[in-house]
């Protein structure tokens, strides 16, 4: 049971995260974050400038890297609050991811904008499938315990599936 | 263990999940086993987060007050140093020369703006692996323990593998391949997360011929150092990835192009 509830956590998390790519220029909103109070708290930025890939000013390190880890020694260090993802627009509607952090840990992960409409789990469900298959992975295997990938950063975090995989144990 | 504890392992572990920021990272840790919400397990977790702190407070090159920031990017004196500090920096020669000079710790671009001494490469898988000591004698427990993205495995005698997604560095919501492990570790290095922020040793500059390298092996230290390594190198990091004994490696290059060595663990990966 835990396992197929896992696996749609990370399905929705994976197109969370999917959808959340596609915008590249929503404001840090809403972030009252403990989660990015470790960085300089340029929230979307930071992101979106290294995850659009071989992206253009990626070149000059010093921006994308400076910010990713620079600790917990500035600002509310282990403090508490909520941090939310940036709004992804879908073709379903609006999506955004946000985590709460009580005493420096994360407590939870939760989606508080899903798109509207009675369709959407059925699309949802229809549109995930592919995405996996398309990997050549076999349906099981999207059962996975974590994530291997450069370095997340904290601001990275909270839009990853690895913390959609930790939520799903925090209990 | 009580009897009830142990007809539960025997369908399945309980699995409990801690995750806190250190270092600058999410940090993760997974346990599977009849005792993990236990008091006695949820202290050891904390020892763990605790020693990674305490590594972050000596190494940290982003924080002034640490020791690697007081000396502003300055090689330690093993004569006056102390012993962790004298223990990385032996460790760091030991990469640069198992790494032909491609993990180099000595002439790095700093946070805080210079080049100079930054170990930060190595110390990561270094404390996660001290730190992950602290969970050594929990019998019967298996342990998942994600450092920003470089994993370090631990599956009790019987108990499955634990199944590791490797990221698609350009879409990171997608999985490359899934390696399945009981023990040792899975690190990826690249350019996704944070742009192009390994540098050739040669020259200093930021490399971008590969977008990332994922290393499996026995150590979390020396998948990491291996991993950056090859980023560092380049085109023809592969075919050195594949004479390291032990390990094994996917590569992903600039093109997306995806290769692994002979001796990658599974075979959904064909270029």
């Amino acid at each position: 049971m835990r396992r197929i509830t896992l696996w749609l956590l990370s399905t929705v998390a994976a197109l969370v995260l999917l959808f959340s790519y596609k915008t590249s220029t929503m404001g840090p909103g809403g972030d009252t974050s403990a989660i990015t109070s470790g960085s300089d708290g340029s929230a979307g930025s930071s992101w979106t400038a290294t995850d659009d890939g071989s992206g253009t000013g990626s070149g000059s390190s010093g921006g994308s890297s400076g910010g990713s880890s620079s600790g917990s020694s500035g600002g509310s260090a282990s403090g508490s609050g909520t941090a939310t993802g940036s709004v992804a627009q879908t073709r379903w509607g609006p999506v955004q991811v946000k985590i709460t952090v009580s005493g420096g840990k994360i407590t939870d992960v939760i989606a508080v904008r899903v798109p509207d409409g009675n369709r959407r789990d059925q699309e949802i469900n229809d549109y995930a499938v592919p995405i996996l298959r398309q990997e050549a992975l076999a349906a099981q295997s999207a059962r996975i315990d974590t994530v291997s990938g450069a370095t997340v950063t904290s601001d990275g975090y909270r839009e990853s599936l690895q913390a959609a995989i930790d939520a799903a144990h925090l209990k | 263990m009580s009897g009830v504890a142990t007809m539960n392992l025997a369908v399945e572990p309980d699995r409990r999940a801690w995750v806190m920021q250190v270092m600058g990272l999410p940090v993760s840790v997974h346990l599977r086993g009849p005792e993990v919400h236990t008091d006695a397990v949820a202290q050891r977790v904390e020892r763990v987060f605790a020693e990674l702190r305490e590594a972050d407070a000596v190494f940290s090159t982003y924080r002034p007050d640490s020791v690697l920031g007081r000396l502003g990017g300055a090689l330690p004196d093993p004569a006056t140093a102390g012993p962790v500090v004298r223990e990385v920096l032996a460790l760091c020669e030991l990469a640069r020369t198992r790494t032909g000079g491609w993990f180099d710790a000595r002439r790095l671009p700093l946070p805080r703006g210079g080049v100079g001494f930054d170990p930060s490469g190595l110390v990561k898988g270094w404390a996660v692996e001290r730190a992950a000591r602290h969970l050594a004698d929990v019998p019967g427990h298996d342990l998942c323990l994600n450092a920003g993205g470089d994993v370090l495995l631990r599956a009790a005698p019987g108990r499955p593998a634990w199944r590791v997604g490797v990221e698609d560095p350009d879409h990171p919501e997608r999985m490359l391949d899934v390696v399945e492990r009981a023990h040792g570790a899975v690190a990826t290095s690249g350019t996704a997360r944070r742009g192009a922020h390994i540098v050739d040793p040669r020259d200093g500059r930021p490399t971008e011929a590969v977008r990332s390298v994922t290393v499996v092996g026995p150590e979390l230290l020396w998948a990491d150092v291996y991993a950056t390594a090859a980023v560092a190198r380049g085109a023809d990091a592969l075919d050195w990835l594949a004479t390291l004994d032990g390990y094994a490696a996917l590569l992903v290059d600039a093109t997306g192009r995806v290769r692994a060595t002979p001796n990658w663990p599974t075979h959904t990966c064909t270029g």
